[in-house]
């Protein structure tokens, strides 16, 4: 998967969160419509166009303190409501490695 | 092993109590992450997909069973219970958390481990032959000269900012085991015709974007100009090195741009000025660093003991030792290789608890030493033949005793897209299903020598240019594909593998490579010829036709 | 942005002259290094002292033949990651042997103080107050260093040596 970290031209074309990682202990964290942040994609602020997305990562950008590397990432959306990541590099970083780790978490 | 004094300890604790304020200053916001991430970079902190990974650096990788126990205790009170070993004699932490940084460095700076400059457009860890010191044939122990360059690279003043990261790995054998000519400088430890130590030293090799193979700068720099040459190769970097396109700045870029000719023009004038400063090597400061490495009071052991000759009764054991156990320079003793690739697992990765009983195996039978390769393996560096069965059985029950050192299934594999946030896909997945294919012993062996290397994207973490097969992920189209390249190698005949042709599909890799190992086994004109050494008499076409013929 | 000289914070005594201003007829100024270059005798004619802004993609060989008239010579970082100005410094002190005032300008930060010390520079213009007010106590952070430089330290090797010399004389 392309790495977003270097998102230079802002342009969405679907349904789109921002995402970074918490400073503290660098957790993956999704923006939410509350200006703040959560670690559950289900509470991420949903953006459908370039201008939003725009918005939201400015907002998520100012938050230096808070969290790091933020970027917008694709999301679908399921037709019962659900947010679920929109490539594999979110849904790795959402759900975990696709493989076993040597010690259960 | 290297014996800290209380300069080291003094410098360790210091670096530690900086980066203590640096995290605070972070998270109160004193600092932006802008400024923070280089100072955190320096201290081997990234940030990958799922949480901070922590690199901890391993000097020429050799570990104290004390430092072992340390990274365990790390991995089980700040992470999630296990490590991954790199192919830079480094081991990574996957899920530590900033705020509890400083408390684990200081851990581990407790029994002599930092990790400085693990990261960053710095001087890294610096890399040497996991065998160093007891390898039969080796003309001096590297790691007196590979501490000392570790002392004058450590904050260096004038080249913690270089344009790109700058690695050096020195080798004093024949048989290079530290890869030397894929690095920024590689070191070739000889002897002039009056006897005395120098190097021969290499230029401008790398992996990644645009790989090169090192070249020769200078075929003898005397051991006392050692720190000068090197002090005078970085400087021209530091001025001349690209610092406008980050995939241009690597050393090699610059070697390559200039010509090894003119480079090594410039680099000897400016080192005809440095010569004869405070960095000419007194021959007292050498001692003084050997004298405080410790070297074990090995046994006089006959050749064949008693309990090995019992043992070779075990058709299990005497697989073992003859995949796993290697010459060691005295006799009676052995090295042991310690996979760390078992058939479905991630390569290199161990866990807290193999850690610590690795460590008091290495008590009970390796003098308390263990080594580390950059095939992301272990070793036990002095073990008594007589007590090699009894080793065995203790490795079998932790796990560590699988038997496929340099086969097919001791693959070197990059993160990948599980943890890392620059790669394009995944690698350790294709390297468990590669395992799982080659998971039976007899077909292993039959294929012999064998080295598969992958990488999940074009910055070759994973070595995959010099790979006997490599295999790179790339994305195509929110798809992972895989390109494959054969006939690379990392040793002493360094390069690069050509690439078979186009990228296959992940579900697609590992039959392909079974592809490729079916063909050379047809290929091969005897059981003797290697898997590269077949690729070097025959090209890539036969294996380029097997693979895309049924595609 | 406050300046930081033999480890205090300290009036910048120099007027920084624009390319293209008129200079003061007397009084210590700051010129560019094309500015210095076009005219360097007429310049250390002036009454008042002078110091250089040199960049750091300029080696520094052009600005030896006036090195021992020159007040001041300021090394550019223009972001802290651009570590060039730490080898022109070194060559300065340690090769040609200036001995004026050697200022860190640009992207200068507490973080880096210790390496600057070490590469010879006396001066900063600290980017952030308090990093300036932090400099004594930043400087004062390490006490063993593994490498000579031009702040004239031992370096680990060699003073493990010393050390050992001063045990067997005491003997």
């Amino acid at each position: 998967m392309t790495s977003p970290l270097e998102q230079k031209k802002i342009r969405i074309t679907g349904p789109s969160v921002v995402t970074a990682n918490r400073t503290w202990d660098g957790a993956v964290i999704y923006r939410t419509a509350q200006q703040g942040w959560s670690i559950d994609l289900s509470d991420a602020a949903i953006v459908r166009n370039s201008d939003d997305a725009r918005a939201l990562l400015a907002e998520s950008v100012a938050d230096d303190v808070g969290a790091i590397g933020a970027y917008i990432a694709p999301v679908e959306i399921t037709d019962g409501g659900k947010i679920e990541p929109g490539n594999l590099r979110e849904q790795i970083r959402s759900e975990g490695t696709t493989i076993g780790i040597p010690v259960p978490a | 092993m290297y014996a800290y004094d209380e300069l080291d300890r003094t410098l360790v604790n210091e670096r530690v109590s900086e980066f203590r304020d640096q995290v605070k200053r972070r998270l109160s916001g004193e600092l932006t992450e802008d400024e923070f991430k280089i100072l955190r970079l320096q201290n081997g902190v990234y940030l990958q997909l799922h949480a901070y990974m922590f690199r901890v650096a391993i000097p020429y990788g050799a570990l104290s069973s004390k430092q072992l126990r340390a990274l365990a205790r790390v991995a089980r009170r700040y992470d999630r219970g296990y490590g991954h070993f790199t192919t830079r004699q480094n081991i990574q932490f996957n899920w530590i958390k900033l705020a509890e940084l400083p408390d684990a460095l200081e851990d581990l700076a407790e029994v002599g481990i930092h990790a400085m400059q693990t990261s960053g457009n710095n001087m890294r860890n610096v890399t040497s032959d996991q065998w160093a010191g007891v390898a039969p044939g080796e003309i001096e122990d590297p790691r007196i000269w590979s501490e000392i360059l570790r002392q004058h690279t450590t904050l260096h003043p004038e080249f913690s900012f270089l344009p790109r990261k700058f690695k050096i790995a020195i080798t004093a054998s024949e048989h290079d085991r530290a890869a030397i000519k894929i690095h920024d400088i590689g070191l070739k430890l000889i002897k002039n015709a009056d006897g005395e130590t120098g190097f021969e030293v290499l230029v401008g090799g790398g992996l990644g974007r645009t790989p090169f193979i090192a070249k020769t700068i200078k075929p003898f720099v005397h051991g006392r100009d050692l720190l000068s040459y090197v002090e005078a190769i970085l400087r021209v970097y530091n001025q001349y090195g690209r610092r406008d396109n980050i995939y241009k700045a690597r050393i090699k870029i610059l070697v390559h741009e200039l010509g090894i000719e003119k480079f090594a023009k410039e680099v000897e004038e400016e080192w005809q000025l440095l010569r004869d400063s405070a960095l000419t090597l007194d021959p007292a400061v050498v001692e003084d660093i050997r004298s405080r490495f410790s070297y074990p009071a090995y046994e006089k052991l006959p050749h064949m003991p008693d309990e090995l000759k019992r043992a070779a009764h075990d058709p299990l054991f005497e697989r073992w030792r003859r995949n796993s156990a290697f010459p060691h320079k005295v006799q009676g003793y052995s090295i042991v290789t310690i996979s760390l690739k078992p058939v479905g697992a991630p390569p290199g990765d161990a866990t807290a608890d193999q850690m610590d009983a690795l460590a008091d195996l290495a008590d009970r039978y390796s003098f308390g030493e263990i080594r580390v390769g950059h095939e992301q393996n272990l070793a036990l560096p002095h073990v008594a033949k007589r007590d090699l069965p009894a080793l065995w059985k203790a490795l079998d029950r932790i796990g560590l005793a699988t038997p496929n050192v340099n086969l097919v299934s001791d693959i070197i594999a990059c993160p990948g897209l599980d943890y890392c946030s620059l790669a394009n896909a995944r690698s350790i997945p294709i390297a468990q299903e590669l395992t799982r294919r080659f998971a039976n012993h007899d077909t292993a062996n039959l294929i012999g020598r064998l080295h598969i290397n992958i990488s999940g994207c074009i910055n070759a973490c994973g070595h995959h240019h010099v790979g006997h097969i490599g295999i790179l992920g790339v994305e195509k189209n929110g798809e992972e594909f895989y390109q494959i390249t054969i006939g690379g190698r990392a040793d002493e005949n360094a390069q690069m593998g050509t690439l078979i042709g186009p990228a296959v599909p992940y579900a697609e890799v590992a039959d392909v490579i079974e592809d490729i190992v079916e063909a050379y086994l047809a290929l091969r004109d005897s059981e003797g010829e290697l898997f590269v050494d077949t690729v070097k008499r025959l090209g890539v076409e036969p294996f380029k036709e097997r693979v895309y013929a049924t595609r | 942005m406050p300046l930081v000289k033999n480890g205090h914070i300290a009036t910048d005594i120099f007027f920084h002259a624009a390319d293209g201003t008129e200079l003061p007829g007397d009084g210590p100024v700051l010129v560019s290094a094309a500015r210095f270059l076009g005219d360097p005798e007429g310049l250390l004619k002036r009454a008042g002292k002078v110091g250089v802004i040199w960049p750091n993609s300029r080696d520094v060989d052009d600005l030896v033949p006036y090195l021992d008239r020159l007040a001041m010579v300021a090394l550019v970082f223009p972001t802290f990651r651009d570590g060039r100005a730490y080898s022109q410094a070194r060559l300065l002190r340690e090769r040609y042997g200036y001995d004026g005032e050697l200022r860190a300008t640009g992207q200068v930060l507490r973080d880096q103080f210790v390496f600057m010390l070490r590469a010879g520079f006396d001066a900063f213009d600290v980017r952030k107050q308090a990093d300036a007010e932090a400099f004594g106590e930043t400087a004062r952070r390490y006490t063993v260093f593994y490498q000579p430089a031009g702040d004239g330290r031992l370096s680990a090797l060699n003073r493990r040596i010393q050390e050992r010399h001063s045990e067997s004389a005491g003997q």
